[in-house]
C-alpha cells in the first residue's frame, strides 16, 4: 500500500514506464490504481521506429502485471520520508 | 468486497469506453477496435477489431471481430488520436504479402528468446521455468 501511496503523489510528473517486452514509455502519470495500474497521458515511446504501432496513441492504461520498472523523478522523492514510513508500517505490523 | 472498492485507473477507462483504442496482447498482437466495456481487471471487450502486423515502414490488417479479452492478457490499453493515425508514415500492404515476414520476425525472436533462456540456465544458473520471460 505505501508504494501505491508514492505513486499517488507523484501524479502529473513526468514517468518513463519500461514494460517486460521491452517497451518504454514516458509520460504523464496520470493515474494509478491499487494494483499498479498505470494512466499515461502525452505519451513519447523511447525507440519508436521499433514500436511502429505506438505512433497513433496519444495517452495509454498499462496493466501493472506488465510493468518492470517505473523511472521517477528523484527530486520528487523523499527517500527518508519513505524509508521512516517503512519502517513504521513494519512496526505497526509486528505488533498486529 | 475488495473487488468493489473503486478503482481510481481502471475507473479513468470510462472516457475510453465507444473510442477506437490500441490493445497489445502478451503474445504480441496489437489488436484495434471500439472499446465497449471493462472491468477492474482489465478485462476488455473489444468490437469491429481488426488485427495489425508491422514489419520495417509497412503494415497489413485482417477482420478479427468481437473479442472478449481476459485481463491478465492485456499489456497495454492505448487511445488511438484519429487525426494522428492519418500521418503516421507507414503504408499499408496485403495481408497475406506481409504475413510471411511476420511469421518470420516471431519465428526469429522465439529463436533468440530460448536461445538466451538457455545461456541464463547454463551459465548463469537461471530456473529453466517461464518460458515466456519474466513470468511475464
Amino acid at each position: 500500500m505505501l508504494i501505491f501511496s508514492v505513486f499517488k503523489t507523484l501524479t502529473d510528473q513526468q514517468v518513463t514506464v519500461e514494460l517486460k517486452n521491452d517497451l518504454s514509455i514516458t509520460g504523464t502519470l496520470k493515474s494509478v490504481d491499487q494494483f499498479l495500474n498505470i494512466r499515461l497521458d502525452s505519451i513519447k515511446v523511447l525507440d519508436e521506429a521499433r514500436h511502429p504501432h505506438m505512433m497513433a496513441v496519444k495517452n495509454c492504461f498499462i496493466r501493472g502485471s506488465v510493468v518492470r520498472y517505473v523511472q521517477l523523478p528523484a527530486e520528487h522523492v523523499d527517500t527518508q520520508l519513505l524509508e521512516d514510513a517503512t519502517r513504521r508500517e513494519a512496526a505497526a505490523q509486528q505488533k498486529r | 468486497m475488495d473487488s468493489l472498492i473503486p478503482f481510481t485507473t481502471s475507473g479513468s477507462l470510462v472516457d475510453c469506453v465507444d473510442r477506437k483504442m490500441l490493445v497489445v496482447l502478451r503474445d504480441g498482437r496489437k489488436l484495434q477496435g471500439v472499446l465497449r466495456s471493462y472491468d477492474q481487471f482489465a478485462n476488455l471487450v473489444l468490437e469491429d477489431t481488426v488485427e495489425r502486423i508491422y514489419h520495417q515502414d509497412v503494415f497489413a490488417e485482417t477482420w478479427r471481430g468481437l473479442f472478449l479479452i481476459r485481463g491478465e492478457n492485456v499489456v497495454l490499453l492505448g487511445e488511438i488520436d484519429l487525426d494522428q493515425e492519418d500521418e503516421i508514415p507507414l503504408r499499408q500492404v496485403d495481408w497475406s504479402v506481409l504475413e510471411p515476414y511476420h511469421k518470420q520476425e516471431v519465428a526469429a525472436k522465439k529463436q533468440r528468446d530460448e536461445l538466451k533462456a538457455q545461456v541464463l540456465y547454463d551459465r548463469h544458473g537461471f530456473c529453466k521455468e517461464g518460458g515466456e520471460g519474466d513470468g511475464y
